[in-house]
């Protein structure tokens, strides 16, 4: 294990065009690129399918069945059948975010529709009683009351994110797996030792990020009271 | 799809030795996985690091995985033992919460009426406890399979025969064929893990099945 010690405690490998920091970039800004539109896909759809209940079968079968596709054999169809009508770069990171995009989506579609279905019914049947229409109930009851499932969904999207990002250098893009596919081209075991550690490491710090965010946005009413977590848990339990 | 008749018996090999890189796993990653599950069932302080720290080894990506077993292991890069020992670990570390929770969820009633007919311990585990658990463990257990099912193809990055073999010599010749017909049959491999567990989970579960006396 030596040589993953020398290769991350060598400053040459840090700085530079093609150095650490800007791979770290790079993987970060795929990332986030996928996972801000895979949410303006699924959030959406998710809370509808958890308020009004319509498609639930449908979107949970296509979800759980998009899990099952193969991420290296989507990436290199789409780089194959769109890259030739993309120009330049691209024709590369197009495909890849759209594949990422594709795996980021059940999670984060489940965490949604899952959220909102767990909320409580008396919650709902309060603001109902208190004069709020559909979208008045959705937006100021169902989606704060869904936020911890929802980030949650979000959270595991964004894991698995950061660790399949890593294949988009086996298209000749960047991001941290540029160490492991040139590490392992030169048997250069420190590289590729380095690099897996790094995109471990990136994923950690991302988590703890996430569960940071989420103490901040989810309502001290869902979280601080054990009487709500446990009814929470018991609604769970039930259904 | 000519290519695909032509290749008949090659995308057979391929289909079978996926099938098994990806079967051996989950079975290995099950019998670990119950007995540290059930560790966390039962010592509460246990919980969170033991759930937590194999939840973590989720977010070694797979590749980095792959690619460092040889030198944990002391294999040769191209040893398919690389991929079996990598998704145990995944395997693991998606099923002790599972079996933690599924244990969890097993009706305190039961239990005691197993205590009160003068079961031990042991035996009230694997008689009572570990049944009644069957149906959340076998619903992790069908994620892990189709899990392991897309994982397996990215070894063939390391050039370890697969299912993935189909991608990388797609995307080496650019030929489209031989990536549709890798991603089917991965579909249909991922699809039928998915309903034999399912069905297994049925046959160790006549009491919930619609139309049994309860």
């Amino acid at each position: 294990m030596t040589f993953l010690w020398q290769w991350l405690g060598d400053p040459a490998n840090w700085v530079g065009p093609d150095g650490i920091w800007v791979r770290i970039g790079e993987h970060l800004v795929y990332s986030a690129i996928t996972l801000v539109l895979a949410a303006a896909l699924a959030i959406p759809l998710g809370l509808w399918v958890g308020h009004t209940g319509k498609a639930r079968r449908l979107v949970v079968n296509v979800a759980n069945g998009a899990r099952a596709l193969p991420t290296l054999g989507l990436l290199f169809l789409a780089v194959l059948v769109a890259g030739p009508l993309l120009p330049g770069d691209l024709a590369f990171a197009v495909p890849a975010i759209l594949v990422l995009v594709i795996l980021a989506i059940p999670p984060i579609l489940a965490g949604a529709y899952a959220g909102v279905e767990a909320v409580d019914r008396q919650a709902v049947d309060a603001a109902r009683g208190m004069g709020m229409v559909g979208h008045q109930v959705l937006l100021n009851v169902e989606l704060p009351c869904a936020l911890p499932l929802m980030l949650g969904g979000l959270r595991s999207a964004a894991l698995q994110v950061i660790a399949t990002a890593t294949l988009a250098a086996s298209v000749s893009l960047g991001g941290l797996g540029r160490f492991l596919i040139d590490g392992q081209a030169y048997r250069d075991y420190g590289q590729m030792a380095g690099g897996a550690v790094l995109v471990a490491a990136l994923a950690m710090v991302v988590d703890v990020v996430f569960v940071g965010f989420q103490r901040l946005v989810v309502s001290p009413g869902l979280t601080s009271s054990v009487v709500t977590r446990r009814g929470l848990r018991e609604h769970l339990s039930t259904n | 799809m000519t290519w695909a008749l032509n290749h008949v018996e090659d995308i057979g090999g391929l289909l079978a030795s996926h099938a098994v890189l990806a079967a051996v796993p989950l079975l290995i990653g099950l019998l670990l996985a119950i007995p540290v599950g059930w560790l966390a069932h039962q010592q509460h302080w246990l919980r969170t690091p033991l759930v937590v720290g194999t939840g973590l080894l989720y977010t070694i990506p797979s590749l980095a995985m792959f690619i460092v077993m040889p030198l944990v292991l002391g294999t040769g890069i191209l040893d398919p033992l690389n991929v079996v020992v990598a998704l145990s670990i995944y395997t693991v570390a998606l099923l002790v919460r599972t079996v933690a929770d599924g244990l969890d969820a097993v009706p305190a009633q039961a239990l005691d009426a197993a205590t009160a007919m003068g079961i031990g311990t042991p035996r009230r585990f694997f008689t009572v406890e570990l049944p009644l658990a069957v149906p959340v463990i076998a619903a992790g257990l069908r994620v892990a399979a189709v899990s392991n099912v897309s994982i397996v193809s990215v070894a063939a990055l390391l050039g370890i025969p697969q299912l993935g073999s189909l991608f990388t010599d797609g995307f080496q010749r650019n030929f489209i064929d031989p990536i549709v017909v890798g991603i089917i049959a991965c579909l249909i491999l991922a699809l039928v893990f998915d309903s034999l567990i399912g069905l297994f989970s049925r046959w160790l579960t006549p009491w919930l099945r619609p139309g049994s006396a309860t």
